[in-house]
């Protein structure tokens, strides 16, 4: 090892890396742990749940128990997995519009700074308008097919994908681009190997949000009027009072989601390489 | 003793080292064909220089008033002062980064002012490139010019001993030590190829011990390779240590009291003093002189 490095460990630091080693590992819960415990949890309160309604203190007309969810699972899996396709195509169809216009957006809001300044507080308002109010008036205006659904998720995955990417291309350090501007870079590259990669931490974070806002909203704009998906078959299991296939469809929503969140997750892990090399020197 | 100083001792691979530099001196202006500048040493045309620099932020608080300074080609000159008192803001300019209120930058007599892209100028902070590992970092001023990506990673691979960064090649910058991200952002700076070269306080973010082994290491390559060099330091010690002349830049900005050159302290440098230069009178002099240029 050479001088420089040798130096950097020396002089009273040395004794403090195990003293946080230990810690770090003492705080830590082993990996067996951190899987078992939330799965007891979940089992138990199934068992509260199936114990609840078979001892009769809740109807079972009005609270299906966790058994008789599964079995309409199992019964009504072929049904499921054809509203499912319509209900993903559509999220998966808004979601890749609303990425490609917010990105769209976002690189314009970067490039001109009138543009920033016009959109930015709308952006933040535009937050706070919940979707599913609009919902009923994408459905009056654009029918019952699959248009109104896309639209409703590309609205609903638009502004998150906006508003992450601009805050991340202004989260560049102006350092950044005068040292790029020295080098002669041009606008493109300033973009390419500065701005893009500060803003893609920020990004996915909204990409994840976003993904599981498309599924929500092709479920709600479908409960307003269709003919497939996963929000119409909702309305029409609810019509017919079997709170079972209810309960199934709401896992069906909520596995989706977390498929999605995770793919994300996996793209993203693709993307950032350099995320675990932090990850680790963070942990050390 | 350093790897870096160790590997800088044995062999010439200053000619391998020029050979990987991307525009050594290319289309630069033939020296001789200008006039000679201002606050430049007689004799020659100055590598750098400035003329009058007064600067500005926003236009009105001026940060500096009437600055005159010169590198001489193969030169090393410090430029010290107290905090805030505008050094990064005159070597901004020098960069061609930012347009002064009033003066000119003169590249081996040409004037630049205002023009980026002439001089390789490492700034305060290291600022490498988190989503890019150190070899792409440091090809990062070859690649932007144009370079093709293993065309740039051939040519820097063989100076990553030179600059103590063995091993270190596909390596992601969060995974370095402060002192080698110090010299992965010398190298980055280095393939800039320039043949002035501008550091802000590149010794600052590393502790004592490795900030005393990298100056040296730098002082070494740069006489090696004949770099002109302007360098920042706050630290009258480092100044002395490693400059033949040292600026001394006096004033308050932020009181409204624009900072200007207070002196220039000519070093007489003994490098091969038994015991080291620092130990010699003549360091004592020059130490003593520039302290009381600051007040
Ligand atoms: N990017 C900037 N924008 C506006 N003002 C700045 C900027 N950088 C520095 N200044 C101001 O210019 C003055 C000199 O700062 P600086 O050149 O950074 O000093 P030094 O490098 O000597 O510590 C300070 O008053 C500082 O507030
Ligand atoms: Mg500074």
């Amino acid at each position: 090892m050479s001088a420089p490095e040798a130096s950097e460990l020396g002089g009273g630091a040395r004794p403090r890396p195990a003293r946080r080693g230990a810690r770090a590992r003492s705080a830590a819960p082993s990996r067996a742990r951190r899987v078992l415990t939330p799965l007891v949890a979940v089992v138990a309160l199934l068992a509260v749940w199936e114990a609840v309604v078979d001892l009769g203190l809740v109807p079972n007309f009005l609270l299906p128990t966790p058994v008789q969810v599964v079995t309409a699972l199992v019964e009504d899996a072929a049904l499921l997995a054809s509203h499912s396709v319509t209900t993903l195509a559509e999220a998966a169809a808004g979601l890749v519009v609303g990425v490609v216009l917010g990105f769209a957006f976002a690189v314009l809001m970067d490039r001109f700074e009138t543009f920033y300044l016009a959109f930015e507080p709308l952006m933040t308002i535009s937050q706070t308008i919940p979707t599913v109010a609009i919902a009923p008036l994408l459905v009056l205006w654009l029918g019952y097919g699959a248009l109104p659904k896309v639209v409703l998720v590309v609205v609903s995955t638009f502004f998150p994908i906006t508003v992450s990417l601009a805050s991340g291309f202004r989260s560049v350090d102006p350092d950044v681009i005068d040292l790029m501007r020295t080098m002669n870079a041009s606008r493109w590259q300033i973009f390419w190997y500065a701005k893009l990669p500060a803003a893609a931490d920020q990004f996915f974070s909204g990409l994840k949000i976003s993904a599981t806002y498309a599924i929500v909203g092709a479920v709600i704009a479908e409960w307003l009027g269709g003919n497939a998906g996963l929000g119409v078959y909702m309305t029409r299991v609810r019509k017919s009072f079997s709170y079972d296939r209810m309960f199934a469809s709401i896992i069906i929503i909520s596995v989706l989601s977390l498929a999605l969140m995770k793919l994300v997750e996996l793209v993203q892990r693709a993307l950032m390489p350099w995320k675990r090399a932090e990850r680790n020197s963070n942990e050390r | 003793m350093s790897a870096a100083e160790k590997n800088l001792g044995v062999g010439s691979p200053g000619a391998g080292l020029a050979a990987a530099r991307p525009a050594d001196g290319a289309g630069r202006p033939d020296a001789g064909a200008s006039r000679p500048s201002a606050g430049a040493p007689a004799g020659g045309v100055s590598a750098l220089a400035a003329e009058g620099l007064t600067l500005s932020w926003d236009g009105e608080a001026l940060v500096t008033e009437g600055i005159d300074l010169a590198v001489m080609p193969g030169e090393v000159c410090c430029l010290v002062g107290r905090s805030g008192c505008g050094k990064t803001t005159i070597l901004h300019a020098l960069a061609g980064l930012t347009t002064p209120v009033s003066g000119r930058v003169l590249l081996h007599g040409e004037d630049v002012t205002g023009c980026p892209g002439r001089v390789s100028y490492m700034l305060q902070k290291d600022l490498l490139l988190p989503s890019r590992r150190i070899i792409d970092n440091v090809c990062l001023p070859l690649v932007l010019g144009g370079m093709r990506r293993a065309e740039a990673r051939a040519k820097a691979e063989p100076l990553f001993e030179r600059f103590g960064l063995a091993g270190c090649e596909l390596k992601w910058p969060s995974e370095l030590s402060g002192g080698m991200r110090q010299r992965a952002a010398f190298l980055r700076t280095y393939l800039m190829g320039a043949d002035v070269t501008l550091l802000d306080e590149p010794f600052s973010a590393l502790d004592a011990l490795t900030r005393v082994d990298v100056r040296r290491w730098f002082v070494g390559v740069a006489r090696e390779l004949g770099l002109s060099a302007l360098v920042i330091t706050h630290d009258v010690d480092e100044a002395v240590s490693m400059a033949s002349r040292v600026y001394v830049l006096a004033g308050a900005p932020s009181a409204g009291e624009p900072s200007h050159v207070a002196g220039e302290v000519v070093v007489r440098r003994a490098d091969d003093a038994p015991g080291g230069f620092e130990l010699t009178d003549e360091f004592l002099a020059a130490k003593r002189e520039v302290m009381s240029l600051l007040g």
